[in-house]
């Protein structure tokens, strides 16, 4: 390849000359127009960086590296390369870098790619339980502090959870539903792809003049539009973490509905099929919201219109209202996928059908429309209008029900089984008791008496850890382990992964239970210094928290260890009965050989003669048509 | 469940031993008796710990036992189900893990209709009725209070600043008369902020462009801090200022001392 031809063909150099470029375009209307009105002064670097740097160059790296190609060539009437499936499937480790459209190599960028930003935001904690272990300041200034807890939750929430969950599916879904692919793999690339360019974005914040952006993560208004240039990072990449999270959601949902093999029925989907179908429900309805509120600070801070200006006809409680209306379903877009993988793996591992598989559907229904009512829960000391406090009291206490279903099902689920305590049913059974703590807590802050006085302290604090860690990202440790072998063909260390575990669930506790004790006695959250009376539990957290993150480098070497050098892994390690287990380990390029066919539940684990699917070789005929998972045709006689 | 449910449950061979319904092992009586009776055990020891704890700073209102007690309730109604829980999976666990080599697969048993509505119904109840609960403490917090004190307080970064109306009197401690109902009228010149009073129990933002209320009846003489509860920016953590609640005749006594002084400050 000449040098010429490696700058005109898709790639990171033409990645790297379209950045700049794109930066060159976006500075270039910030001066042009500045000159045109004859401000002073010409070169406003604010505003060159918002354009140029945070909007153009982005879209100019996502064109670079390939990401449109296809959409130019076919646009300018151009010959589009035939489909030659030269971007399906990686030979190579290099191939993860390059824009790929196959699924599955898509879900493997998507998860190490959401991992690399998992262990910045949890280096970021590690310097700010460093910062927390005694009173005073010891490592870092209040403002440093401020940008740390912020861009840790922005990285956790829109770089972790809720793409990490996007990437196991991607991987999962369309084996497990039998699609050779999801509905629009060139869509899905380009999802991928923008989140890298997000999550860049918001760590380099840092580098910004005035730092990071510092009003945490719900940057709520006022503060928000009058902080320095950092903000602007967050403001703008939640917009591509967004618009990747609907764009995925959107390919879940038209492969899901569309794709299924033939005979899959709704009510044969396993129930992760289901719990991605209910998310994307929820990203599709409520991330716009999100991306309007930011819309607003962003209009607010660079064109000066006056939204959240009291004086000036704004509204400061509306940015809440509408943050809010999204970032609470959001808590359900990074809980429900984990839920799926939990039904998967404890089914799996118990050698049992789910209990309730219909109940079990349902419920995830209910969490999505319920999700839609309780945003102003988060409000309770807003100054928002008083009587709307009390109805949000009740739903949020409703929403307990559906979600009791889920947790009691899945105990139902256990019993009587066959228990194989793996590594991921180990993480499943932890994530039962420590996310029904995390709901326990979330029906007290229901109550609005009490809310009252722990709102805004640590108490929220262990609340979300022990939702969103206890919760989310022990189903996400759960589903790695558990599709380990499918995704890299190989087996992990069980007994690495059982050390990583009882670490995790140990310091965890140690780390996030305490937090309840202060933040009840009167600590606030987002402190970068503390009353001396907290010293004593906030040196304990630290210590808890530095071992908890050492915990992780256990996962880490496991994980690096095994996919290079692990043994082999059969089809069906596990002996599953989802689709994705009948083919080899990783799947062959395009998923099946065979399209296969269902015929019965995906769990009937137990029931004598039933299969869930079968291939086109085998008679599906001579197959009786198992009960149960419902939808089934009546018994064969 | 739906009737249809229940019949798709029909299996067409039924498995050896136990019907679906009976969640007895063979051989064993009762196993669910058993772990019952641990499980209120553990409940019993589980609340009185949570309950021994001493989890809040000194009430120093009169609603703020009421917030307390409401604290009390909940963690009465929480733990059976936390124990419950964590018993079954470590029951269950116990009971039934498989051993090395084992290849069987568990009773195949899809639902139970009784036991769903059960666990819907049960929680349904309990949740509605703590809702009721809270709503009823709500009401009772909030209500108005003959004789108030009235006192502005306005925040700005990164401090609170305390007006007595009436009195032309502003003052940086927030001063407060034993016994006396207050209502604060909350302001903020630039972001939000939020103003509390951990021993209080009570916190309402500080919002730009409106005023909001909280009422208390402050019963315990003593020095509190208020504190900002809502990040306000770099100063945030150390947005903390001095309370305190004194005599009445105390109080009325600082108050024309700071209304004396305020007065020599404007003739100067």
């Amino acid at each position: 390849m000449t040098l010429t031809q490696r700058f005109i063909a898709p790639g990171w150099y033409r990645a790297f000359i379209g950045a700049a470029l794109m930066f060159l375009v976006g500075m270039g209307i910030v001066v042009g127009a500045r000159a045109a009105y004859g401000w002073d002064p010409l070169f406003q670097w604010d505003a060159i960086i918002t354009v140029g740097g945070l909007v153009a160059a982005p879209f100019g790296s996502l064109i670079g590296i390939g990401c449109f190609d296809y959409w130019f060539y076919w646009a300018a009437g151009r010959p589009t390369r035939p489909e030659d499936h030269s971007g399906h499937g990686a030979r190579s480790w290099k191939d993860y870098f390059r824009v790929n459209t196959d699924h599955k190599v898509i879900g493997i960028q998507y998860i190490v790619t959401t991992f690399f930003f998992f262990i910045a935001g949890g280096l970021m904690a590690m310097v700010m339980r460093a910062e927390l272990a005694q009173p005073g300041t010891q490592f870092v200034d209040p403002n440093t502090f401020n940008g740390l807890f912020s861009v840790h939750a922005s990285l956790m929430i829109f770089l972790f959870i809720i793409p990490v969950f996007a990437g196991i599916a991607n991987y999962v879904i369309p084996l497990m539903i039998g699609a050779p692919d999801m509905a629009f793999p060139r869509l899905n690339a380009l999802s991928y792809w923008m989140l890298p360019a997000a999550g860049v974005m918001m760590m380099a914040s840092f580098f910004a003049e005035g730092g990071a952006f510092a009003t945490g993560w719900t940057a709520y208004a006022p503060l928000s539009t009058e902080t320095p240039l950092g903000q602007q990072f967050f403001t703008v990449g939640v917009q591509f973490a967004g618009a990747s999270s609907i764009a995925t959601a959107l390919n879940f949902l038209v492969t899901i509905i569309t794709m299924r093999a033939p005979g899959m029925t709704f009510w044969r989907m396993p129930l992760l099929v289901w719990a991605n179908f209910t998310t994307s429900l929820l990203v599709v309805i409520a991330t716009p919201f999100i991306a309007g509120s930011q819309f607003f600070v962003l209009l607010d801070r660079s064109l000066g219109t006056h939204f959240f200006t009291p004086g000036q006809g704004g509204d400061v409680l509306m940015y809440q209202h509408v943050f809010w209306f999204y970032s609470h379903p959001a808590v359900y877009i990074m809980m429900l996928p984990g839920f799926g993988i939990v039904s998967e793996v404890i089914s799996t591992n118990s050698r049992k059908p789910v209990f309730g598989y219909r109940m079990m559907a349902f419920s995830l229904v209910a969490i999505v429309i319920l999700g839609f009512t309780v945003w102003a829960h988060h409000m309770f000391v807003s100054g928002m209008f008083s009587w709307l406090r009390v109805p949000m009291m009740i739903t949020t206490m409703l929403i307990a029900v559906p979600t009791g279903i889920k947790i009691f099902s899945w105990l139902a689920t256990l019993w009587r089984g066959v228990i194989h305590l793996r590594t991921p049913m180990l993480f499943a059974l932890g994530f039962i008791t420590m996310f029904t703590l995390g709901g326990i807590s979330g029906i007290m802050l229901a109550v609005i008496p009490f809310t009252i006085h722990v709102s805004d302290t640590y108490f929220i604090v262990a609340h979300i850890h022990y939702v969103l860690f206890g919760g989310s990202v022990f189903t996400i440790f759960a589903g790695i382990y558990h599709w380990f072998p499918k995704m890299t063909g190989r087996m992990y260390d069980e007994t690495l992964g059982k050390l990583h575990f009882w670490l995790s669930f140990v310091f965890f506790n140690l780390t996030f239970g305490p937090m309840h004790f202060v933040g009840i006695d009167g600590m606030p959250r987002r402190v970068a210094d503390y009353a001396e009376q907290f010293a004593a539990w906030n040196a304990v957290i630290s210590i808890s928290a530095f071992l908890f993150g050492a915990s992780f480098l256990i996962f880490l070497y496991n994980m690096i260890a095994s996919w290079r050098h692990g043994p082999a892994a059969a089809a069906n390690p596990w002996r599953a009965n989802s689709i994705e287990w009948q083919v080899s380990s990783p799947p062959p390029l395009f998923n099946f050989d065979e399209i296969p066919t269902v015929v019965g539940g995906p769990y009937e684990y137990g029931v004598p003669g039933a299969v869930h699917a079968v291939f086109k070789e085998k008679a599906p005929a001579a197959v009786p048509a198992p009960a149960g998972g419902g939808g089934a045709p009546p018994p064969v006689q | 469940m739906s009737e249809g449910e229940r019949e798709s449950e029909v299996r067409p061979v039924a498995p050896a031993g136990a019907p679906e319904q009976d969640p007895r092992i063979e051989g064993e009586k009762h196993p669910i008796v058993k772990m019952l009776a641990l499980g209120a055990i553990a409940s019993i020891i589980g609340v009185a710990v949570v309950l021994w704890i001493d989890w809040f700073p000194e009430p120093a209102t009169t609603g703020a036992d009421d917030i307390d007690l409401v604290y009390d309730v909940l963690l009465i109604a929480s733990v059976p189900i936390l124990v419950l829980v964590m018993a079954v999976v470590l029951y269950c666990v116990y009971k039934f893990r498989a051993r090395p080599g084992d290849m069987r697969d568990g009773a195949p048993i899809h639902g139970n209709a009784r036991l769903e509505v059960v666990w819907v119904t049960i929680p349904f109840i309990l949740v509605s009725a703590l809702a009721v609960y809270g709503w009823i403490v709500l009401d009772d917090l909030e209500a108005k209070q003959p004789n108030e004190l009235k006192v502005n307080v306005t925040a700005r970064q990164f401090t609170w600043g305390f007006g007595y109306p009436g009195e032309e009197v502003r003052s940086d401690t927030l001063v407060l008369p034993k016994d006396r109902p207050v209502e604060f009228r909350i302001n903020t010149e630039d972001v939000i902020h939020s103003f509390w009073v951990p021993e209080f129990r009570l916190k309402s933002d500080a919002v730009p462009g409106l005023t909001t209320k909280i009422r208390l009846t402050p019963n315990r003489i003593g020095r509190y801090q208020v504190v900002c509860a809502e990040l306000c920016g770099i100063g945030h953590s150390v947005m903390r200022q001095l309370v305190r609640v004194v005599e009445p005749s105390e109080f009325d006594s600082w108050l024309a001392d700071q209304r004396a002084a305020a007065q020599e400050g404007q003739g100067s």
